[in-house]
């Protein structure tokens, strides 16, 4: 998949700059740490936009270009923030079988975004998952920690309205 | 130093321990296609066009990675070989925009002659998914097509070379391409338009930005007189677009080649080059005298002033304000030619023919507009001069010896080796031996400074007081010098920094020479060679000698070196440039 880069203004605290700043100094002198702090600048941001890979890539001494190649290499790294409610669908084999496809093409419909992608108002993100392990729910989406069972696509609004606050 | 005793291909050798396969080939006088394999540079074995059978491998091993052991037998061209060989090309084909018949590295291009050795039909085999990308023209120097690219990354290596890195391999699988940061376009990264990833480019998918349909638009013109000049490396290299060995001077078919083209005046831009060198080393007597900021450093390459503005904005005072060759010219063509010959400048268009694409950007810079209008209105490279030369249908082999036209033809050898790392710094330090000493000095040759080496360092007496120097070509050597200007340790009085490795004989505007030449003969000391046995064999050889820099300040730039008029037309500034936008 080509990772898709998100457009939403970043919106990091000088705080949260004052927490990478500290990983990096811990791990600039040795530039083969380089993902090991993009791991640690994810957890603290969410993502990793412009700003904090350019960050990254100052503090480390490594082209941008560099830290960029290397977060749409690995699946692990996002270029778009999670919303305030995560909605994952499960494309795993079970799930798959029983019709999440059209599940997650309801909800991509409704939010207006794609897997991978955040709503501009920060709300919702959505991103394709495999397996959570209830493949007797198939097919299973779930918003942050609430798990939804036998997903049909007509249930999609109703369950998305719950979450309006 | 340990040797191993191998065969290749039967033939018996011995090399030094820890050679590859490729190496040991060559000495056998094996030659293994490779594509994506460039020495010291991009040694990754990613394409495996260069497999080969050896004994004691498992599979087939790619010979530019695989070492050679003692006794060990390699078969270069064995069926199995040939068979790996071709299902690689397909694979390659079947995401490669085919595009052959007008595409401009048609006939010289890697890929293309691969398929062709090996009988590689465009069978459409493994036809499935492919990715298109979008044209990136955002850059006034070159044009990215993704579609066309086969990921040897030697773009990439080149890139890094260069320092700048900025560009590299994005997403993975199916969807990996080369891009930049953010998928940006060129012109928001920090690329300093030096080309060196378009002469490393195996295929079409790197290309400067041609703007000969310009020329041929403005030649059509009956109401522009176009004016052609030359930098000074073009003779040295331009031959090789013809098939001529590397190294030979065409000055003289050049001249009569551009003659051919239909240009109104054929100037040779040498002049702009003993021009500079006058003003150049008159600022650089001036900062000694009056406690200028020191180290002054050269600004004749426009992917080096771009690189400082990038990277060092807060250093910029140590480049000289003296506009590159090219520009000079062209300022002097639109004002003091224009007024001589009664010609209104506007009509004047002002081609130059560079070994640069960051000539191409520097055409626009602000402050390169002496006239009012660009000094410059079309840089071309080399390699469009050629193909210039090949539409008009001109037999360039055949051509007579003709001579530049008078009176902006005329240079001294100061100004030929310009187009060689190192023959800035020469031709300066020929100028301020004689200015300080007030002699007509016989020894004029600073060897030091000359080779091809990276960075050269050399200490001169010149009237009693030491000159330092550095000579630095390749943006990793520049930015080891300007790490050193930075934090106050450098030792040196003045530096010549050029681009490119090598200098312009060596430009990313130059012709392109496939990776079996480039790994084998060093392109840069074969095309130097011309220019300092021209400049050897010449009468003239200090800038501050030739009657065309006596002319033009005693016609026009009348108050002097450095003088209003003179700073005013031949002298620019910089900027601080942000990397990303």
């Amino acid at each position: 998949m080509q990772k898709k880069i998100s457009s939403i203004p970043f919106k990091g605290t000088a705080e949260q700059a004052a927490q990478l700043q500290k990983v990096i100094d811990a791990n600039k002198s040795d530039r083969s740490r380089l993902m090991m702090v993009m791991q640690q600048a994810q957890d603290i941001y969410g993502y990793l936009p412009f700003e904090v890979q350019q960050m990254i890539a100052d503090g480390m001494d490594v082209p941008l270009e560099k830290v960029f190649g290397v977060s749409t290499f690995y699946a692990q790294f996002a270029l778009s923030p999670k919303g305030k409610y995560n909605v994952s669908v499960c494309l795993g084999t079970a799930c798959y079988v029983k019709g999440s496809g059209a599940v997650l093409q309801k909800i991509s419909e409704t939010l207006g975004i794609s897997p991978d992608e955040c709503t501009p108002d920060g709300k919702f993100s959505l991103s394709a998952c495999r397996c959570v392990g209830a493949c007797g729910l198939a097919p299973v989406m779930t918003i942050n920690d609430d798990v939804y069972g036998r997903m049909t696509p007509d249930q999609v609004a109703g369950i998305l309205a719950k979450y309006a606050d | 130093m340990d040797m191993v005793n191998v065969k290749i291909n039967g033939i018996a050798v011995s090399v030094p321990k820890g050679s590859t396969i490729l190496e040991a080939a060559r000495i056998a006088g094996v030659e293994i296609p490779t594509l994506c394999f460039l020495k010291e540079i991009n040694e990754i074995g990613a394409c495996r066009l260069c497999v080969v059978e050896a004994t004691g491998a498992r599979g087939l091993v790619t010979a530019c990675v695989y070492p050679v052991s003692e006794g060990m037998e390699v078969q270069t061209n064995t069926a199995r070989v040939q068979k790996a060989r071709r299902t690689t090309l397909e694979l390659i084909l079947s995401t490669h925009e085919k595009k052959c018949l007008s595409c401009v590295r048609s006939t010289d291009c890697e890929l293309q002659k691969l398929c062709r050795d090996f009988g590689v039909e465009d069978s459409g085999k493994y036809d499935g998914f492919r990715q298109k990308y979008e044209l990136d023209t955002s850059a006034a120097h070159l044009v990215r097509d993704n579609n066309k690219c086969v990921l040897c990354r030697r773009c990439v290596a080149a890139c890094n070379q260069q320092f700048v890195s900025v560009i590299g391999a994005n997403d993975r699988g199916i969807h990996t391409h080369i891009g930049t940061a953010f998928e940006k376009q060129l012109a928001n990264v920090p690329c300093v338009s030096c080309g060196q990833c378009i002469v490393a480019c195996p295929t079409g998918a790197l290309t400067e930005k041609d703007d000969t349909e310009k020329i041929w638009a403005a030649l059509a013109d009956p109401s522009k007189r176009v004016i052609v000049t030359t930098a000074p490396s073009i003779r040295a290299t331009l031959g090789e677009a013809f098939g001529m060995p590397i190294g030979t001077n065409v000055e003289g078919k050049m001249v009569a080649a551009l003659r051919r083209l239909g240009f109104y005046k054929v100037f040779d831009t040498n002049f702009g080059a003993d021009l500079t060198i006058v003003e150049e080393t008159n600022e650089f007597v001036g900062r000694v005298k009056n406690g200028g900021v020191l180290p002054m450093i050269t600004s004749c390459s426009p992917g080096w002033v771009k690189f400082a503005e990038y990277y060092y904005p807060d250093q910029l005072d140590h480049l000289s304000t003296c506009k590159s060759p090219q520009q000079m010219s062209g300022a002097v063509i639109k004002n003091y030619y224009a007024q001589k010959m009664g010609i209104d400048p506007k009509d004047i268009v002002n081609v130059s023919v560079m070994p640069c694409t960051a000539k191409k950007f520097e055409i626009g810079r602000p402050d390169e507009d002496a006239a009012g209008m660009p000094d410059i209105d079309i840089a071309i490279t080399t390699r469009e001069l050629a193909r210039m030369i090949e539409r008009m249908g001109i037999k360039f082999a055949d051509l007579p010896d003709e001579e530049f036209d008078s009176p902006l033809g005329e240079d001294t050898g100061a100004a030929v080796i310009f187009g060689a790392t190192g023959g800035v710094m020469e031709a300066a330090l020929r100028t301020a031996n004689d200015w300080l000493t007030g002699k007509d000095n016989k020894d004029l040759e600073f060897r030091e400074v000359r080779g091809t080496e990276g960075l050269k360092e050399a200490t001169y007496n010149i009237a009693g007081m030491e000159v330092k120097v550095a000579v630095a070509s390749g943006l990793t050597n520049a930015n080891y010098v300007m790490s050193k200007i930075k934090d106050g340790t450098a030792p040196w009085h003045f530096v010549e920094i050029m681009c490119c490795p090598g200098g312009c004989v060596n430009g990313g505007g130059q012709p392109t020479q496939p990776a079996s030449v480039r790994n084998t003969v060093d392109l840069k000391a074969l095309r130097a060679r011309a220019l300092y046995t021209q400049d050897e064999a010449m009468t003239l050889r200090k800038s501050h000698q030739s009657p065309v820099i006596k002319t033009l300040y005693e016609e026009y730039y009348t108050d002097g070196f450095g003088g209003h008029k003179a700073h005013h037309e031949l002298h620019t500034s910089y900027v601080k440039r942000e990397k990303y936008d």
